[in-house]
C-alpha cells in the first residue's frame, strides 16, 4: 500500500508572487527540492546548482506560468515531462472537497476498487 | 451499478466539475440519493491532474490506490434525470451495458482482467500532454477565479477563450464556460446549462461553440439532432 505523500494535489494554484521557497514550492506541486533536482515519486528533474528559483523550476517541469495582466495574479499549470497527462499511476496525493467543503482523500479508500467518475450538469 | 458491485469491495466517487460549486451539483446528488462520496471540483483540478478532458469519464483505480485504466469516456453517471435522458438521446444503451460488464468484469478478477491495464499502458493511455496544455489549464484557472469575483467580465472571456484556443480538445473548459452564458440567457437555470451553442443570429462570446465543435467531430451524431 503506498504511503500518502506529505502534498496534497489541489487546485487552483493562484499566486500573488513568483518568489516561492521550495516548501513552498513542494506544499503547491508536490514537487520536492532535493539535491539531484525537483523529485516526485520516482522522478527526478535535474535543476540548476544554487539557490531554489520558482521560475527556473517550472520552466524546467514544464510548468506554465501565466500572468492575468492587470492586478498581476499568476496561475501555474500542471507539468508536462512526458507528453502524457500522466506521468504516475499513483492517485495518494489527491483530494478535492465534498459537498460539504470537507476534504476527502482518495488514499482514504485504499482497500478497495474505485471508479472515480467526472461528471458536470452542463 | 454501486449497490451491485459494493458488497465485492467496489467504491464510487462523483467528482462534479463545475466552478459555481456545491449548491449546484446538490440537488442532483440528493435527487439520485448517492450513498458514495460525492465530490466537487470548482478548478477541474481533475483535468489538470489526470487528464478529464470530457464528461462522463471515469478512472479505475486499485486496491493500492494505483491507476489501472487511466481518464476514459465512461457511461453517464446515475446523477440526475438529464443523464438518463441523454443516454435516451443518443442511444447509447449498448456502450452502457458494455461498460457495466467489463467493469463487473475488473472487479470480480482484479490484476487478471483483462481490463486491468499495467502501470506502462496507463501511462501511454493517458491524455497527451503538450506545454499548450498546461498554459490552458493556467488560464481556466484564472478565467474561473475572475469569473467567481467579477462574473463573466472581458478578463475572464479573455481567459476562457484562451484555454479553448490552447486546448480545443478539452470538452469541460468549454462547455463549462458555455454554460455560464447559457444560464444568463435562459429563464430556466437547469436548462440554461445545457445551452451550449448561440441560437441563429446570436452574439457569442466564445471562441467555438457546442454544436460547431459537434458538427466538426461528430458529423453523424450533429446529423442526429439535426444541427446538420
Amino acid at each position: 500500500m503506498t504511503a500518502p505523500s506529505s502534498a496534497t494535489y489541489s487546485r487552483p494554484m493562484l499566486l500573488d508572487r513568483l518568489d516561492l521557497s521550495s516548501a513552498e514550492f513542494q506544499r503547491l506541486t508536490g514537487w520536492e527540492i532535493k539535491p539531484e533536482g525537483a523529485c516526485k515519486g520516482e522522478t527526478c528533474v535535474p535543476l540548476p546548482n544554487g539557490d531554489f528559483d520558482f521560475v527556473t523550476t517550472a520552466e524546467r517541469l514544464g510548468m506554465a506560468v501565466v500572468q492575468d495582466q492587470p492586478d498581476g495574479r499568476w496561475a501555474i499549470g500542471p507539468e508536462t515531462l512526458s507528453g502524457r497527462a500522466l506521468t504516475t499511476t499513483d492517485t495518494s496525493d489527491f483530494a478535492l472537497p465534498d459537498l460539504d467543503g470537507k476534504e476527502f482523500r482518495l488514499s482514504s479508500l485504499q482497500g478497495q476498487k474505485v471508479l472515480v467518475l467526472a461528471w458536470a450538469p452542463y | 451499478m454501486r449497490q451491485e458491485l459494493n458488497p465485492l469491495g467496489f467504491e464510487l466517487v462523483d467528482v462534479c466539475l463545475e466552478m459555481g460549486g456545491a449548491e449546484i451539483a446538490r440537488p442532483y446528488v440528493i435527487e439520485a440519493a448517492s450513498t458514495h462520496p460525492s465530490l466537487i471540483d470548482q478548478a477541474h483540478a481533475m483535468d489538470a491532474r489526470f487528464g478529464v478532458t470530457n464528461i462522463p469519464m471515469a478512472i479505475w483505480i486499485d486496491e493500492s490506490g494505483s491507476i489501472v485504466r487511466p481518464p476514459e469516456p465512461a457511461t453517464p453517471p446515475p446523477v440526475g434525470t438529464a443523464a438518463e435522458s441523454i443516454v435516451e438521446l443518443i442511444g447509447d444503451r449498448a456502450f452502457r451495458e458494455k461498460y457495466l460488464a467489463r467493469l463487473r468484469d475488473w472487479v470480480t478478477n482484479g490484476p487478471e482482467s483483462r481490463y486491468a491495464l499495467s502501470p506502462d499502458q496507463v501511462l501511454e493511455r493517458s491524455q497527451p500532454r503538450s506545454p499548450a496544455v498546461s498554459q490552458a489549464a493556467a488560464h481556466f484557472e484564472l478565467a474561473q477565479h475572475i469569473w467567481q469575483h467579477q462574473g463573466l467580465s472581458e478578463r475572464a472571456l479573455a481567459h476562457f477563450n484562451a484555454a479553448h484556443e490552447l486546448e480545443p480538445r478539452n470538452i469541460t473548459y468549454k462547455r463549462q464556460a458555455y454554460s455560464v452564458v447559457g444560464v444568463q440567457r435562459s429563464e430556466d437555470t437547469e436548462m440554461g446549462r445545457f445551452r451550449q451553442a448561440p441560437e441563429a443570429g446570436e452574439d457569442w462570446p466564445f471562441v467555438s461553440d457546442f454544436n460547431r465543435d459537434l458538427i466538426e467531430h461528430d458529423p453523424a451524431l450533429a446529423k442526429m439532432l439535426g444541427l446538420i
